[in-house]
């Protein structure tokens, strides 16, 4: 009807109930809501999937203590039977290294099978200034260069701060692993996708903490919000002098070292 | 209208209808839900198998365990990490048993000694420390004894005795100098034993006029310092 009316010039039939110029605005209207809807570039939540946790309510972070790490890599054996990581050797979600300091400024590390066969006799034992265990993990990036270089959208940041793989989806193009600077992931030899700490999500979505932290035996990882007050976490970064690893790498990592020694990196 | 205009318009309706069947093949479902991932990986990450239970998991049967863990120095030490995990053993108590360790290779695993430890941290030689005698015949696991305190400073500070020894303060007791609070003993990184702080401290002999030690005149002998500052008075220079 209004079609028409516009057509053949005649002015609108003041009869009709919908003004022309109230359709036409209200046609246009619809269809710009409607257009992003059908590209697929906004999409309505999907229906039914209201979940007990919320994960824009969490921000995961850890606390690590090297004063207080005996290496026992307790850690890296709860770590891969938490997380099915191969056995052999050079496939870690988290490991323990052995910093040697020497008198004369000479700096040794190493980690011989992550910590788990325990750690060799020190060569030279008169020589040495200081020496302490660290562990190393996945450092859930704040500003991931991994997130950043993975071309499928396959290793990304969730809600709640943790990086995760999606294992369905890695093409195993191995970018990530070269662009980590902290060594944290590795190609899993047997699903050829990449590997990696995952904050035990799997634990965490349910309250508790991560397989390392739950075995440490000495305390010296401590797991818990960023954002929450009341935590033994937020306790720990009150009470500490904290230092994350390779802080000029701006990668902004959430794990916490207390008291860390200048060579460690 | 040209009649080029229908044919663009032609020509870019099939771009976009064909932009939009390929985003709807080739982006799979979920993707973007949440962020530039699949929604879906993060649920099946989550619905991972749990292999470690947790203490609190093993304290709601094995309670009396649990106390006993408490009031120990392994209250700290998760039940799993002697007894492997137990996320089975939870869901079907009696189907699945956990280990329960005997030998004396787990104790070592953190007992043994190793000088990248912390110090303080209990350790032992287990080449020399009763050889092949299982741990818990004399240390109860789920609270072991306090290793008894060092009762001499020399237990742990045994370089500065040894040079103390052969100093002209030989016969200075440590006492004299530091107060060391019955903490320090057990914690001794965080509970510090005192040191001197004022220089009047170390005048009360050197600037006293006792016979037979080396004397100075405080108010002109480096002034602004704490006399242990240029000193080392478990060893000190001046004979």
């Amino acid at each position: 009807m209004a079609d028409s009316a516009d057509q053949s010039g005649h002015p609108p039939s003041p009869s009709g109930s919908v003004d022309r110029r109230e359709f036409l605005n209200d046609i246009l209207g619809v269809c710009c809501a409607g257009a992003p809807l059908l590209l697929g570039i906004v999409r309505l939540p999907a229906q039914g999937t209201s979940r007990a946790y919320d994960p824009s309510e969490h921000l995961y972070g850890m606390g690590l203590d090297p004063q207080k790490c005996i290496g026992c890599a307790r850690c890296v054996v709860a770590c891969k039977a938490e997380n099915d990581v191969p056995q052999e050797p050079h496939y870690f979600n988290t490991w323990i290294e052995r910093y040697i300091i020497r008198e004369d400024g000479e700096v040794e590390v190493d980690s011989p099978n992550g910590g788990i066969d325990g750690f060799g006799r020190i060569e030279n034992p008169a020589q040495v200034r200081r020496t302490f265990f660290v562990p190393k993990l996945c450092n859930h990036c704040d500003s991931p260069p991994c997130v950043q270089v993975c071309p499928v959208g396959a290793t990304f940041i969730t809600e709640d701060g943790v990086i995760l793989v999606d294992e369905e989806y890695c093409i195993g193009c191995r970018y990530c692993i070269q662009a980590c600077p902290y060594g944290a992931r590795y190609m899993h030899p047997e699903r050829h996708v990449a590997g990696k700490c995952t904050f035990c999500y799997h634990r965490v979505v349910k309250g508790k903490v991560p397989a390392c932290v739950e075995v440490c035996p000495t305390g010296a990882r401590i797991f818990g919000e960023l954002t929450n007050r009341a935590t033994p976490l937020a306790r720990f970064r009150r009470f500490n002098d904290l230092q994350v690893l390779k802080p000029h790498l701006n990668t902004r990592p959430k794990m916490y070292y207390a008291n860390l020694d200048a060579e460690v990196s | 209208m040209p009649h080029q205009v229908p044919r663009l318009l032609a020509v870019f309706a099939v771009a976009v209808i064909g932009l939009v069947v390929a985003r709807g093949l080739l982006v799979p479902e979920t993707f973007g839900d949440r962020g530039h991932y699949r929604a879906a990986a993060v649920d099946s990450i989550s619905a991972r198998e749990q292999r470690y239970a947790g203490h609190h998991e093993c304290a709601l049967c094995h309670s009396d365990v649990a106390e006993t863990r408490l009031d120990g120095n392994h209250r700290n030490v998760s039940c799993e990490v002697c007894h492997e995990p137990a996320a089975r053993h939870v869901a079907a108590p009696m189907d699945v048993k956990p280990v329960v360790a005997q030998n004396r290779g787990l104790c070592v695993l953190c007992h043994a000694y190793n000088p990248s430890r912390p110090t303080g941290f209990p350790q032992i030689d287990s080449v020399m420390h009763n050889p092949r005698v299982p741990c818990m015949r004399c240390h109860q696991p789920h609270a072991p004894e306090t290793p008894v305190p060092p009762t001499s400073c020399s237990a742990c500070h045994g370089q500065i005795a040894s040079q103390l020894t052969v100093s002209h303060h030989a016969a200075l007791p440590c006492s004299t100098c530091h107060e060391a609070p019955d903490e320090h003993r057990m914690n001794p990184r965080a509970v510090r034993p005192t040191k001197p702080t004022a220089r009047a401290f170390c005048g009360t002999c050197h600037a006293g006029g006792l016979a037979g030690i080396p004397q100075i005149d405080l108010r002109n002998h480096g002034e602004p310092y704490v006399c242990w500052q240029c000193h080392y008075p478990h060893y000190p220079e001046a004979r």
